[in-house]
């Protein structure tokens, strides 16, 4: 976090599971520029995930809104920024920024598919229909992250909010292409100054 | 549309690679992918396909994943060929 107590205040709901490693570079250096703009900002972790405390086998999508919102309140933000699959857990009562909004069940499909290839590669045939109905029905590992059955099942229908009061950014706004693409995290200053500015501006407004 | 393709195919293994068009340019039939390159792990190669399917408009279904095919660019090009004259 960057918090020097500036009235101008930024919860950052991450992008997810192995997206959250490839934009966390940027995630940093958007906040260390909103820093400098005299914006304090927030980037907080999913209940279950990096420094949280909770298992996230017994998280659901609920428990995640929860928690945000509780992050939102603790910090006293009036402002959030969600990256990606973020974007299913912004808060509607904050002021929404949405960057490259990712669908739930595409993320699910993209997850599936690595422990498909992971699991071939290891001589064992697995399927998207098989492993998600195992999903479903007693959770599922996929690519190291547990995931309940009921996060599962509300995961799977989860499509970023389209009201038009929230604030998209997309890729064209940014430039360059998405760095949660990169098979290795990377990182871009120029889509760091973007993203930076996109949101300053917005923030003084 | 076959040259199509090959454009599609090397600017989306650039940005999957963080590489410069230039150097994807020099991709040949023979340059080696899954296996051949540390960062193209299961959760790359899959966020590779899942991009094929969006920019290519194609539909890949869990049979159509194999090792041969993911190891060239010869062989990724080919299939994405295939499937686009399927669609």
């Amino acid at each position: 976090m960057c918090d020097a107590g500036a009235d101008k205040r930024l919860l950052i709901v991450p992008a997810l599971f192995d997206e959250a490693n490839r934009m966390r570079r940027l995630s940093v250096e958007v906040m260390r520029r909103l820093e400098r703009a005299g914006i304090d900002s927030f980037l907080v972790d999913m209940p279950g995930t990096n420094e949280s405390l909770q298992r996230l086998e017994t998280q659901g999508c609920e428990d995640w809104r929860d928690a945000i919102g509780a992050a939102a309140r603790h910090f006293g933000t009036a402002h959030v920024l969600g990256i990606r699959g973020g974007c299913l857990f912004t808060p509607t009562d904050l002021t929404r920024w949405h960057y490259a909004p990712a669908k739930g069940p595409a993320i699910l499909r993209q997850m599936i598919r690595a422990r498909i290839l992971a699991s071939r590669e290891a001589g064992t045939e697995e399927t998207s229909d098989g492993l998600m109905k195992i999903g479903q029905a007693e959770g599922i590992e996929l690519v190291g992250y547990g995931l309940g059955a009921d996060f599962i099942e509300a995961f799977q229908s989860l499509k970023p909010a389209a009201d038009a009061a929230i604030h998209q950014i997309g890729q064209d706004t940014i430039g360059g292409s998405g760095l949660w693409l990169r098979a290795e995290p990377g990182e871009s200053r120029e889509q760091a100054d973007a993203l930076a500015a996109v949101l300053a501006i917005g923030l003084q407004a | 549309m076959q040259d199509q393709t090959d454009q599609l195919l090397r600017r989306i293994l650039s940005d999957v690679l963080g590489l410069k068009p230039s150097q994807v340019d020099g991709f040949d039939g023979s340059t080696g992918l899954f296996g051949h390159l540390p960062e193209l792990d299961s959760m790359a190669v899959a966020g590779l396909l899942t991009e094929m399917e969006d920019r290519l408009d194609i539909l890949i279904e869990d049979d159509d994943i194999d090792g041969e095919m993911l190891e060239t660019f010869g062989s990724l090009l080919a299939f994405a060929e295939a499937k686009r004259a399927q669609s």
